[in-house]
C-alpha cells in the first residue's frame, strides 16, 4: 500500500503538477492563437512576442509596485500588476492592427500575407522587447514561493517520496480555469460574444445583418491581448522571464490549437493539456515507479525512458504530424467559435 | 543571430574607428576575444579587466621591446556560437592586425577560433579559461597556449573530493557542448575508477525556460548529489533552480563554471552547503593580485587572475623573443612560464621585463602560480568551494 501512494507521490509531483500547470499555460496561448484564426482567419506568429511583451509590462508595473511597497502576500505582487500589462498590450495591438493589418484586411488579402506580416510582426515586437527590458532573465516572483515543500510533505505523511506544490502552479491552474470560463460565457452569453461567433461562421452573413466588423475585429484584439498578457505573465511567474524562450512556446503553443481543431476554444484548451501531457509523459523516466510497484527484489539499471528529455520539444512534432495524417481537422473538429 | 549580427556590426564600426585613432609604429596590439555575451557573460568583463591590466602595466613600464605601448582590441567570441567566434578573431587579426589573441572564454569557442583562424592566419592564441580536454591534443601548431589546467585534471580532483566527503553516488547533467561533455566525461571515468556510481548522466541544452523535465529524469535516477556540469548563469542555474522547486535534490556540486556570485544570489540559502572546485592557488600571487584589481576598479572574479597571467605571459615571451611575431613568440612562451630563473608575482612585469632585457631568464609564477605542462597549458590547482550564507567561501586548495 505504502509502494503504491509512494509511486502516485512521485507521478504527482513530476507529472500530474507539472503537467496541468503547463498545460493551463499552453492552454491560455493556444486559445489566443484560436481566437485569431477563427474571426481574422490567419495563424498569428506574432503570439508568443504578444506573451513576452504582456508579461514584460507586467513585469515593469509589479517593480513600479514593489518600489511602492505594495504587497499581496502570499499571492506574488504580479497579480495586481496584470491589468496594466492589459492595457499597455492591448494598446499596442490596437496600434499594430490600425497601422499594418487593416490596411490588408481592407484589400481581402489571403491569409498567406497575413501569416507573413505577422512574422514581421514578431520579430517588431521581439526587437522592441529586448530594447526595452534587456535579452537577461528576470525574476519578479514574489510572496510565498511554495504552498507545501516537498520536505513538509514528507514529514507529514511519513512517505519516503515528496510532493512539492509552489504557489505559482496553484495561481497557474486557477487563474486559467477562471480566464476559461469567462470566456466561454462571454461567447455564449453576450451580444458582442454572439457577434464575434457570428461573424467567424459568415461574415458575409453577419455583415447582413448588421454586425460591425470593426468592432468585432477589435473585440477580438483585445481578448487576445488580454489572453497573451495572462498567459505570458503565469509562465514568467512560474519558470522565468526570458524573453526568447516565448518565441520557443509558439510551436507548442500552435501544436495545442492543431490538435484540438484550430478555430475551436474547447480543442484549444483540451490541445494544451493532451500537448503538455504528452511531452512529460514520453519523456518521464519510470524507473522509480516501477520499483515502488514492481516486486521487491527487483533491479533496474535502465531509467525506463522512452525519450531522451532532449526529445521533448520533437513531441510536439511528432502529435502535429500524426494529427494532420489521421484527424486533419483536430479532435474537435466541426465547431468553431 | 540577429542580435549577433548587430553586435559584429557595431562592433566593426568601433573597431575601424580605433584604427583610425591607433596607427602608431612601435605597439603591440592584443586581441581581447572573450564571449562578452552568452551564458557565461557575468564572467566576462572581470577577466578582459585583467587581461587589460596586465596590458597596461606592460606599457607603464616602457620596457617592452623598444618602448612599444600595448594596446588592445575586444572581441565577443560568445559562448556557444563557433561561427561567431571565428567571425570575431577573424576581423581582430585581419582589420585590427592583432599580434596575439587572449582568448576565448568557452572551450567550443575556442576549438572554433584555432582551427579557423588562428592556425591558418598563424597568429598566438591565449585562453585563459578554454578547458574541455579536447584541446591537450588538438593539432595546434605550438600556437595554442591555455592558463587554464585541462578539465581532465578537474575530474580527478572532482572524483578525489566526492570520495573523501563519502559520497557514493551522483546524478549528472551537463551543457550540451564541448567544455560540457569533456568534463562530464573526465568526471565519469575518474569518478568510476574510485568505485563511485553515475546513475545517470545526460545533457541539457542551455537558453531554455523550463527544466523540469530534466530534473524529473535526474530525479529517477537519484543519487547522493547532483552533479551540475553547466552555465551559472543559465541551463545550470535553471536545472538547480527546478530541482529545488521538485524537492529533488537539496546538494549539488559546481564545477568551475557554476562558481560566480551570480549563481549563490540567485539561488538563494537554498544553495547553502553545496560544494565545488575552480581553479586557484593559495599563492602570494593570487592576493596580490587581488589587490591590483581593486586599485583598478574591478573584482578579481573566476578566472580574472587567469587571463591576467595570459596576457602577462604573452607579452613577456615577446620580449623574450624580442619580436612580436606568433612564430618567434610560441617559441618562448614555456621559458618565460616555468623554472629556472627569477621569479615574477602580478605588478612586477617590470622586472620580468627589465631581466629578459638584460638577457636573464624568468619563471613567471603570477597570479595563478601558473606551471606550464603538456602542449601548453596549466598544470592546475583547484580551490575547493563551499557556499556557506550565501557566499562562495574556499575550504582549501588542492
Amino acid at each position: 500500500m505504502i509502494d503504491i501512494l509512494n509511486a502516485l507521490t512521485l507521478l504527482g509531483n513530476f507529472l500530474i503538477i507539472p503537467g496541468l500547470t503547463y498545460g493551463s499555460q499552453l492552454a491560455l496561448g493556444a486559445l489566443g492563437v484560436t481566437l485569431v484564426y477563427g474571426v481574422l482567419r490567419f495563424s498569428n506568429f506574432a503570439h508568443g512576442e504578444t506573451m513576452a511583451f504582456g508579461a514584460m509590462i507586467t513585469i515593469l508595473a509589479t517593480w513600479g509596485l514593489q518600489s511602492m511597497g505594495v504587497s499581496i502576500k502570499p499571492l506574488p505582487t504580479a497579480l495586481i500588476a496584470i491589468p496594466v500589462g492589459i492595457a499597455v498590450t492591448v494598446l499596442l495591438i490596437l496600434v499594430i492592427d490600425k497601422f499594418v493589418y487593416r490596411y490588408h484586411r481592407e484589400r481581402k488579402a489571403s491569409p498567406v500575407t497575413f501569416l507573413i506580416i505577422s512574422i514581421g510582426v514578431m520579430f517588431f515586437l521581439g526587437g522592441l522587447i529586448r530594447f526595452i527590458i534587456g535579452p537577461g532573465d528576470q525574476i519578479f516572483f514574489d510572496g510565498t514561493r511554495f504552498i507545501l515543500k516537498a520536505r513538509e510533505f514528507r514529514e507529514m505523511t511519513g512517505l519516503s517520496e515528496g510532493l512539492s506544490l509552489k504557489m505559482t502552479q496553484t495561481v497557474t491552474i486557477v487563474t486559467a480555469l477562471i480566464i476559461v470560463i469567462a470566456m466561454f460565457w462571454f461567447l455564449n452569453h453576450t451580444r458582442t460574444g454572439k457577434s464575434m461567433r457570428a461573424y467567424s461562421d459568415n461574415e458575409d452573413l453577419a455583415l447582413l445583418s448588421g454586425i460591425d466588423p470593426n468592432r468585432v475585429v477589435m473585440v477580438t484584439w483585445i481578448i487576445v491581448a488580454a489572453l497573451a498578457t495572462v498567459g505570458g505573465t503565469l509562465y514568467g511567474l512560474d519558470k522565468s522571464f526570458k524573453p526568447f524562450v516565448y518565441m520557443q512556446l509558439l510551436l507548442p503553443i500552435f501544436a495545442s490549437a492543431i490538435v484540438g481543431g484550430v478555430g475551436n476554444p474547447l480543442g484549444a484548451i483540451a490541445g494544451g493539456y493532451v500537448i503538455a501531457f504528452s511531452e512529460l509523459i514520453l519523456t518521464f523516466a519510470y524507473k522509480k515507479v516501477v520499483l515502488y510497484l514492481g516486486p521487491d527484489n527487483l533491479e533496474l539499471d535502465s531509467l525506463v525512458q522512452l525519450l531522451g528529455t532532449n526529445y521533448k520539444i520533437a513531441v510536439s512534432f511528432i502529435i502535429l504530424v500524426i494529427v494532420l495524417i489521421i484527424k486533419p481537422t483536430g479532435l474537435f473538429s466541426g465547431k468553431t467559435i | 543571430m540577429k542580435k549577433t549580427t548587430l553586435f559584429v556590426a557595431s562592433a566593426a564600426l568601433l573597431a575601424s574607428s580605433l584604427v583610425l585613432a591607433g596607427g602608431h609604429a612601435k605597439s603591440v596590439k592584443l586581441g581581447v576575444v572573450l564571449g562578452f555575451t552568452g551564458p557565461a557573460e557575468s564572467l566576462a568583463e572581470s577577466m578582459a579587466r585583467g587581461a587589460e591590466l596586465a596590458m597596461k602595466e606592460v606599457s607603464a613600464s616602457k620596457l617592452l621591446l623598444d618602448n612599444a605601448t600595448v594596446t588592445h582590441v575586444r572581441a565577443d567570441s560568445t559562448c556557444v556560437d563557433a561561427s561567431a567566434a571565428a567571425a570575431a578573431a577573424e576581423r581582430v587579426i585581419s582589420s585590427d592586425k592583432v599580434d596575439a589573441i587572449i582568448g576565448a572564454l568557452c572551450s567550443g569557442a575556442t576549438i572554433s577560433i584555432l582551427q579557423n583562424v588562428a592556425m591558418p592566419k598563424g597568429v598566438m592564441l591565449f585562453s585563459p579559461s578554454a578547458t574541455s580536454p579536447a584541446l591537450s591534443t588538438l593539432e595546434d601548431n605550438n600556437l595554442f597556449f591555455r592558463a587554464s589546467p585541462s578539465d581532465a585534471r578537474q575530474g580527478q580532483v572532482i572524483a578525489e573530493l566526492l570520495k573523501e566527503k563519502g559520497i557514493k553516488s551522483i546524478a549528472m547533467t551537463y551543457t550540451n557542448n564541448d567544455y560540457g561533455k569533456g568534463l562530464a566525461d573526465a568526471i565519469q571515468s575518474n569518478y568510476e575508477a574510485t568505485g563511485g556510481k553515475v546513475t545517470i548522466n545526460t545533457a541539457h541544452e542551455d537558453g531554455k525556460g523550463d527544466y523540469s523535465a530534466e530534473v524529473a529524469a535526474l530525479a529517477q535516477a537519484g543519487g547522493d548529489i547532483l552533479m551540475v556540469v553547466g552555465y551559472l548563469d543559465q541551463g545550470g542555474k535553471g536545472i538547480i533552480q527546478s530541482s529545488l522547486d521538485a524537492g529533488a535534490f537539496s546538494d549539488f556540486f559546481l564545477p568551475d563554471a557554476m562558481i560566480g556570485e551570480s549563481l549563490v544570489k540567485a539561488i538563494g540559502p537554498d544553495l547553502n552547503g553545496s560544494i565545488g572546485t575552480v581553479p586557484g592557488t593559495d599563492s602570494k600571487g593570487a592576493e596580490i593580485y587581488a589587490e591590483l584589481a581593486k586599485k583598478d576598479g574591478f573584482n578579481a572574479g573566476p578566472y580574472s587572475p587567469e587571463a591576467y597571467d595570459a596576457a602577462a605571459l604573452t607579452l613577456l615571451a615577446m620580449q623574450a623573443a624580442n619580436s612580436t611575431d606568433s612564430n618567434d613568440v610560441k617559441a618562448k612562451v614555456f621559458e618565460v612560464a616555468n623554472a629556472p630563473g627569477t621569479k615574477i608575482l602580478p605588478g612586477e612585469l617590470a622586472k620580468g621585463l627589465q631581466i629578459l632585457k638584460d638577457g636573464g631568464n624568468i619563471d613567471y609564477v603570477g597570479a595563478t602560480a601558473v606551471e606550464l605542462i603538456g602542449a601548453g597549458e596549466s598544470a592546475g590547482s583547484y580551490r575547493e568551494i563551499l557556499v556557506k550564507d550565501g557566499k562562495n567561501t574556499t575550504v582549501r586548495y588542492r
